[in-house]
């Protein structure tokens, strides 16, 4: 798809981005897309991170699969993220695939899509372009900031870094730092498309190729960890695909097709050299080592209010992490708010129809709101 | 306002105004809402039902699910001025180290409970031979979550022995309304529950 011509907006950054590893990107293009009406006090905006593979259509038909938006169940008129009273931002994140300026856009210097020159980004890179916008919107201060997984980790950079910018956050299903088992995880989806030979040293666009066999095996491995084990037995079982085994190697049980079929319906919408870069941002992820080594220091003296909230059964981001957090927060006696939801569905819980995590975000929002 | 439940306003009564609150198994979050509104408190909770959880937050109140064996430890030395635990101490794993716990994170402690000294208790054990069930204990044995269930004078020699001072206890009847002051004999035989003020000796 020609990104020129996605719907939603567009900012272009009037300066160069300073990013984490010391290169000052630029040019830098931010496309994000908003719900809602900003209030006359600009008191109401919600910024909404996504996570890995997720863009800024959170609520609307998405340009390329048609399907609808991730948050879609959260965001809408009198749901949980009331687009009749605030105002929602979310941007594509920085080294995405979906208008932002990505590895897949054309480096200045020579022409050619950046492929592996573009700079490696991180979280805090990715919040830092999110300030440029919020800055270009005029809003001094944001009601909320709300994510999960990746997106979890950009509201804890967030509240880290510009805690005068906001007055609440909820972090769902995410971590202060990605876990080894996390890293080894992507390690393997990054080698999956590394060992594509379509993958040409990350140059394939210049071939006019791409490396969709890699990009789908890494979209495999990683979909499996978003779902529980409970999940995959409900859904699949070991039903077969055909009624009986084809002493074969084609899909003969029904999660291996469904496991297929994702890998390469995610090609379709995602760039691999951008697979390469988000998931080393969130790699790179730790914000107690960001502090000194120690999580506290990364909210010391905090006002914002904070709904820190995990999934029972996601052991991609367990609820073990989330304490963490909350257990800085609390040495530091921030408002917090924790709550584990009885989910059996796995990471994936925090995007799918689950009434007491709505709920409790709904209320806490309500709370911050009549909070003096 | 005027629906906290008896027993909980006579806890309220003991906390001054705009002091810091840390209210151990705070349920639906009534009694943080209602120092927040009468007394400008700045309240944390910790609840173990996510369904108690998420009606707190819902107020605008922080609480976060979690339970006093396991959650107290992750909080600084003297961040609160309180700390109220009601009707929970006897439920609790370790009753000592919760105590003990308690008079680290706060300045003073809240602590009402039960009492297995009652009258009625001594009675339906000597009589009936059978473990006691009334109207303030209401499990039978098998089914309680009570698991450390103690006295008011087993209470004040445990604070004896880890230097805790009482500050105030109250005896109150089963219906919660306050009887008399003061923790002696006479407490331990008439009161259905008590409520201690603590803090550490110095």
């Amino acid at each position: 798809m020609n990104m020129d011509a996605l719907p939603g907006h567009k900012l272009v950054l009037d300066a160069p981005l300073p990013l984490d590893c010391g290169v000052e990107l630029e040019p830098v293009t931010v496309a994000y897309q908003t719900y809602g009406t900003l209030n006359a006090d600009r008191s109401n905006a919600i910024l909404i991170c996504h996570a890995l593979t997720g863009d800024q259509f959170v609520a609307d038909r998405h340009p390329i699969t048609g399907k609808p938006g991730w948050w879609q169940a959260m965001v809408g008129p009198g749901k949980v993220f009331d687009t009749d009273r605030y105002f929602l931002i979310c941007s594509n994140v920085l080294g995405g695939c979906m208008g932002t300026t990505g590895p897949a856009d054309l480096n200045p210097a020579t022409g050619k899509a950046w492929g592996l020159d573009f700079p490696v980004i991180t979280i805090g890179d990715m919040v830092r372009a999110q300030v440029r916008l919020i800055d270009h919107l005029g809003i001094a201060k944001l009601f909320c900031v709300a994510g999960g997984s990746m997106g979890g980790m950009q509201v804890l950079e967030w509240a880290a870094r510009y805690p005068s910018r906001m007055r609440a956050c909820v972090p769902v299903a995410t971590a202060a730092r990605h876990s080894a088992q996390n890293i080894a995880f992507h390690e393997v989806g990054r080698q999956a498309i590394t060992a594509d030979p379509e993958w040409r040293d990350g140059a394939y666009a210049n071939a006019d190729t791409r490396p969709q066999r890699g990009l789908a095996v890494a979209r495999m491995a990683a979909h499996i960890t978003y779902l529980s084990e409970a999940a995959l037995h409900r859904k699949f079982g070991r039903n077969l695909q055909r009624g009986s085994l084809t002493f074969g190697f084609d899909a003969d049980f029904q999660v291996e097709s469904y496991l297929r079929h994702q890998g390469i319906s995610f090609t379709e919408r995602f760039d691999a050299n951008s697979y390469l870069y988000i998931t080393r941002a969130m790699d790179y992820f730790d914000l107690a080592a960001d502090h000194g080594g120690a999580l506290a220091h990364a909210f010391t003296g905090t006002r914002v209010h904070f709904c820190v909230i995990s999934f029972s059964s996601d052991w991609l981001f367990p609820t073990s992490e989330s304490r963490a957090v909350v257990k800085a927060l609390n040495s530091v006696a921030a408002n917090v708010s924790f709550v584990e939801v009885d989910s059996d569905k796995g990471h994936d819980a925090f995007l799918l129809d689950e009434p007491e995590f709505h709920a409790t975000v709904k209320g806490f929002l309500a709370g911050v709101e009549s909070a003096t | 306002m005027s629906s906290l439940r008896p027993d909980l306003q006579r806890v309220a009564e003991m906390v001054a105004p705009g002091s810091r609150v840390l209210d151990i198994g705070s349920g639906d979050g009534s009694l943080l809402d209602y120092l927040h509104r009468a007394k400008q408190v700045d309240g944390r909770g910790i609840e173990l039902s996510m369904e108690g959880v998420r009606q707190t937050v819902a107020q605008g109140l922080s609480v976060i699910q979690g339970d006093a064996d396991t959650d107290l430890d992750d909080y600084p030395a003297g961040a609160f001025d309180y700390v109220i635990l009601t009707q929970t101490l006897q439920a609790t794993r370790q009753p000592k180290a919760v105590l003990e716990n308690m008079l680290r994170i706060g300045r003073h402690a809240i602590v009402s409970f039960p009492n297995f000294g009652h009258w009625r208790v001594r009675w339906s054990l000597g009589v009936s031979g059978r473990m006691p069930k009334t109207r303030t204990l209401t499990y039978r044995w098998h089914d309680t979550p009570n698991i450390h269930l103690c006295t008011i004078r087993d209470f004040t020699d445990l604070c004896t022995e880890l230097d805790i001072e009482v500050e105030r206890a109250l005896s109150l009847g089963r219906d919660g309304r306050t009887r008399f002051e003061g923790a002696g004999s006479l407490a331990n035989l008439l009161a259905d529950q008590a409520i201690f003020l603590l803090r550490k000796k110095t």
